[in-house]
């Protein structure tokens, strides 16, 4: 498959300690450390290309441009969407609030439905929250199952002539569990309505098809696939992007303007563009792609399954709550009997490992799960199995969580 | 104060954690509330105090915590019970500075010396401090 040891090599984060112990990092799904192809990229740019893109008459402006248009077609190839169809943001946050406002605003009315879930980050719904006050549309929540999954038969339930968007995270970043996009986009389009899916946890970690899945819209952050922070796309159906308008306004997006008020934007993408890109970001989004294709969306996707397995089956018969056995993801959700999830997570601090603790944005889920917050540990394909293991031992070696102050 | 050693320390936070002694909601009126949610902790909690005369006269909270905030909440309220304002607003102060690893007066923070240790896991430093800011904004201004 893939050499775990020689890929951890490339990224230099794993030299650091964290309480003067190897650094088991296991908070992917929040962020992602860089192998040094990214970081060069980034330093390629301030150090060898800087300029703007767009403007410049000049030989570095034109390498900018080249880039910008190679990251384009980059982004394109591995999503498989069409090269105009690729808006550049500042992240999946940034992608989500253009297209709920920019579609949002123009379409949506009173009686409206707009269909969420309750295991949705705060990124797909606040966006979503804004626009239903601002037009009079209404939320609609597809039930859980009792697994906490968001099935096809429950879509069916919620989707109806009213519903003019239903928007849900491909996989959810709390529960890990991936939805059936192909299916869900076409009831949805059987009822006239756009489907967008949120992919911050799904896109860094398995082949995706924007085409082949027909999907009206897709979002994602570059540094949850180990590019920078501050870059994300947002992609949509050309038509779509066509018949929206943008939300930031400026340099860059237009044609022309003219007195007393008018403007004529620039086609889709690039009227979604306004300002200077992130062209660094752009640098480095286009080195995070070229080495998750190196290693293979499909080995990634294979790897990381595996190691959910793994520390399930490690767990097995332990007296950890795991709210996320089925998870189709290298997320797991637990907690540990009489222990404060925060407690539990600066215990594991202690011992070098980085993990998350409380509601990961997602304030709604545990009213399903019935618990104040939980500990989230989240695998990426430079995840080894020793630390899985050693994982597991720190949570059951029943230390006393004080030792993280008094040893 | 006599010096304390890390068993003692451990025994301070684990008893004010398990077993706090003013956990709960006032009983009586002319309580002061000061709600504090934490950004990295999933910690939500509600500080009373009662201040009359320029003393504060009973100090109590409730909410959701982990162990770090529940017993330095707890023993924040031991601290400020019986103060005056003034003497309240520099234990807190105190407080602060030896969570900060700066030079601090441990005489008037008396059990509170147990979260000598709070800079050892930095991210919990706002846990340690969460209780103590509430009641220092109810105090700023009396």
């Amino acid at each position: 498959m893939f050499d775990v040891k020689e890929i951890r090599s490339q990224f230099p984060m794993f030299k650091q300690k964290m309480q003067g112990k190897p650094l088991v990092f296991l908070d992917s799904a929040s962020t992602t450390f860089k192998p040094q192809c990214v970081i060069d990229a980034i330093t390629n740019y301030y150090t060898n290309a800087t300029s703007n893109s767009h403007r410049g008459d000049y030989d570095l402006a034109y390498v900018v441009d080249k880039t910008v248009r190679e990251t384009r077609q980059a982004v394109a190839r591995f999503v498989n969407s069409k090269e105009n169809e690729v808006v550049f943001t500042n992240g999946d946050t940034s992608s989500l609030n253009i297209f709920a406002y920019a579609y949002g605003l123009k379409n949506l009315k009173e009686n409206d439905e707009i269909v969420l879930s309750e295991s949705e980050h705060a990124s797909n719904l606040l966006p979503w929250f804004q626009v239903s006050k601002m037009t009079g549309a209404k939320i609609v929540y597809v039930p859980l199952n009792e697994e906490g999954r968001i099935t096809v038969d429950n879509i069916q339930k919620v989707v109806n002539k009213n519903t003019k968007v239903v928007s849900l995270a491909h996989v959810g970043n709390v529960m890990g569990y991936r939805i059936d996009v192909e299916k869900i986009a076409a009831i949805c389009h059987s009822f006239g309505a756009i489907f967008v899916v949120d992919g911050a946890q799904s896109v860094p970690h398995f082949k995706t098809d924007f085409k082949k899945w027909d999907i009206d819209v897709l979002t994602f952050s570059g540094h949850k696939m180990c590019g920078p922070t501050g870059i994300g796309c947002l992609i949509a159906k050309e038509e779509l992007l066509n018949n929206i308008d943008p939300v930031f306004v400026g340099g860059g997006m237009n044609e022309t303007f003219f007195k007393p008020n008018n403007m004529i934007p620039f086609d889709a993408p690039s009227k979604f563009e306004a300002g200077t890109l992130n062209v660094a970001g752009i640098f480095g989004l286009k080195a995070a792609i070229e080495f998750l294709e190196s290693i293979g969306m499909d080995n990634i996707e294979q790897y990381e399954l595996e190691l959910h397995e793994y520390v399930i089956k490690k767990l097995e018969g332990s007296n950890i709550v795991i709210y996320n056995k089925t998870a189709d993801s290298g997320i797991l959700t637990f907690n540990v009997p009489g222990r404060f999830p925060q407690d539990e997570a600066t215990y594991l601090n202690y011992k070098g490992i980085a993990v998350r603790s409380g509601l990961h944005c997602d304030k709604l889920l545990p009213d399903f799960l019935k618990v104040n917050a939980t500990c989230r540990a989240s695998f990426y394909f430079y995840t080894t199995k020793e630390e899985i293991d050693y994982l597991v031992d720190c949570l059951l070696d029943g230390g006393d969580i004080l030792d993280a102050y008094f040893n | 104060m006599p010096t304390l050693t890390n068993e003692m320390m451990r025994s301070i936070i684990m008893d004010h954690y398990s077993s706090p002694l003013h956990k709960h909601v006032p009983s009586e009126e002319g309580y002061e509330k000061w709600h504090m949610h934490s950004d990295n902790c999933i910690d939500d909690l509600n500080i009373y105090l009662k201040v009359e005369n320029g003393k504060v006269v009973d100090a109590c909270f409730d909410g959701v915590a982990c162990t770090i905030s529940t017993a330095s909440t707890d023993i924040m309220c031991e601290v400020v019970i019986g103060k005056t304002t003034d003497e309240a607003k520099f234990a807190i102060e105190q407080y602060n500075h030896m969570i900060h690893e700066e030079p601090f007066d441990a005489d008037v923070i008396d059990e509170a010396i147990a979260f000598i240790n709070t800079s050892k896991q930095a991210a919990r430093i706002r846990c340690a401090t969460i209780g103590w800011n509430a009641a220092d904004n109810i105090l700023k201004d009396k």
